[in-house]
């Protein structure tokens, strides 16, 4: 029965691999299916991100409801707040990290998520035909279209990855403007 | 940790995804199945390998099919198989009366066609651990009644 013992334990992080080697898949295959073509092979990064950066959306979109029923978290009254929560509520939650809040901007209305170590790339390495693909850019969308769901315009964007050499990964966030809900003509 | 949600839409978006490509003539339509199945496959070959790790080898080939029925079901899709058939001629039916992946559609027949989509990348993951675990075999699913499917899983005798 040794089969049995350790599972409880390491059942959740068995979980986080499905979701990082599916995404690898998913990645893979897309990389895949741009390749055959040799036109559009030296663009091939930019499709392949073109294609994530809706995939991410769309996650988001349904994320962020299934994060406000579970996280019983309130309304956020400023940025800061709202930093707050994707970084220790959100990405603990969702990934198991808690990226540190770094760099705001004077004006309050950009920072940037330090990740010290992403899922996402836990078993991934850039070959070198590929060397300027963003792999976790699925991420900038999950977080832009959540986001969008709870009012909020923003620009999401990888600056450091450590799949490229860099130390850390980071992701540049920047608020753009409050979306006011226009009711439809004739309601009020 | 939740993340559960997210691997649930991701594999919506897969489906989703491969099926508007398809659409927009970039590859046949006959081949989406085919390319869910492959990255099943991928992701199968990976996750097992991490999984058996720790794990006493298996005695047989019926002792690897419950081990993919209990533990490894248990881990992708948060429950155990319901019912596992076999013929004990190198032929498996896996049946699960709540499958994970059709319980966000409508119990009803109106999507029952659409079904096959959800079902493609699941019958990869098989495959892909089975292949890892040193057994060649054909998986198909079936679904009747939704949320509950079959999947038959044919041994290929090398």
């Amino acid at each position: 029965m040794s089969r049995q013992a350790n599972r409880g334990t390491e059942s959740k992080k068995m979980s986080s691999e499905l979701f990082t080697l599916t995404y690898g898949a998913l990645v893979t295959q897309l990389c895949k299916d741009y390749e055959n073509d040799e036109d559009v092979n030296k663009q091939l990064d930019k499709i392949v991100f073109s294609h994530f950066l809706p995939r991410g959306y769309n996650i988001g979109v349904r994320l962020i409801e299934d994060f406000l029923a579970r996280s019983n978290v309130g309304r956020c009254h400023d940025f800061r707040e709202t930093a707050d929560v994707i970084a220790k509520v959100a990405f603990k939650m969702y990934l198991g990290i808690t990226p540190s809040i770094t760099n705001w901007s004077p004006a309050g209305d950009e920072f940037s998520l330090i990740l010290e170590n992403n899922p996402l790339v836990d078993f991934v390495e850039l070959p070198d035909n590929h060397s300027s693909l963003i792999y976790s850019n699925l991420l900038c969308g999950v977080l832009r279209g959540a986001l969008e769901m709870v009012q909020m315009a923003v620009e999401a964007k990888f600056v450091q990855d450590t799949l490229k050499g860099d130390g850390v990964t980071e992701i540049r966030m920047r608020f753009i403007r409050r979306i006011e809900d226009n009711l439809p003509a004739g309601e009020e | 940790m939740a993340d559960e949600a997210l691997f649930l839409l991701l594999h919506n978006e897969m489906v989703s995804g491969v099926y508007k490509s398809a659409e927009q003539g970039e590859v046949e339509n006959g081949r989406c199945i085919t390319k869910l199945e492959n990255m099943g496959f991928r992701v199968g070959q990976g996750l097992i390998e991490r999984f058996t790790k720790d794990t006493a080898r298996f005695k047989d080939e019926l002792d690897i099919m419950k081990f993919i029925c209990k533990d490894f079901w248990t881990t992708v899709f948060k429950k155990q198989i319901d019912n596992l058939r076999t013929n004990h001629q190198g032929i498996y039916v896996l049946q699960d009366n709540k499958f994970r992946l059709l319980t966000q559609m409508s119990a009803g027949k109106q999507y029952l066609e659409h079904a096959s989509k959800y079902l493609a990348f699941t019958c990869g993951l098989i495959r892909g651990g089975l292949s890892n675990l040193g057994i060649k075999s054909i998986v198909t699913a079936e679904v009747s009644s939704m949320p509950a499917c079959k999947f038959q899983v044919m041994i290929q005798k090398l």
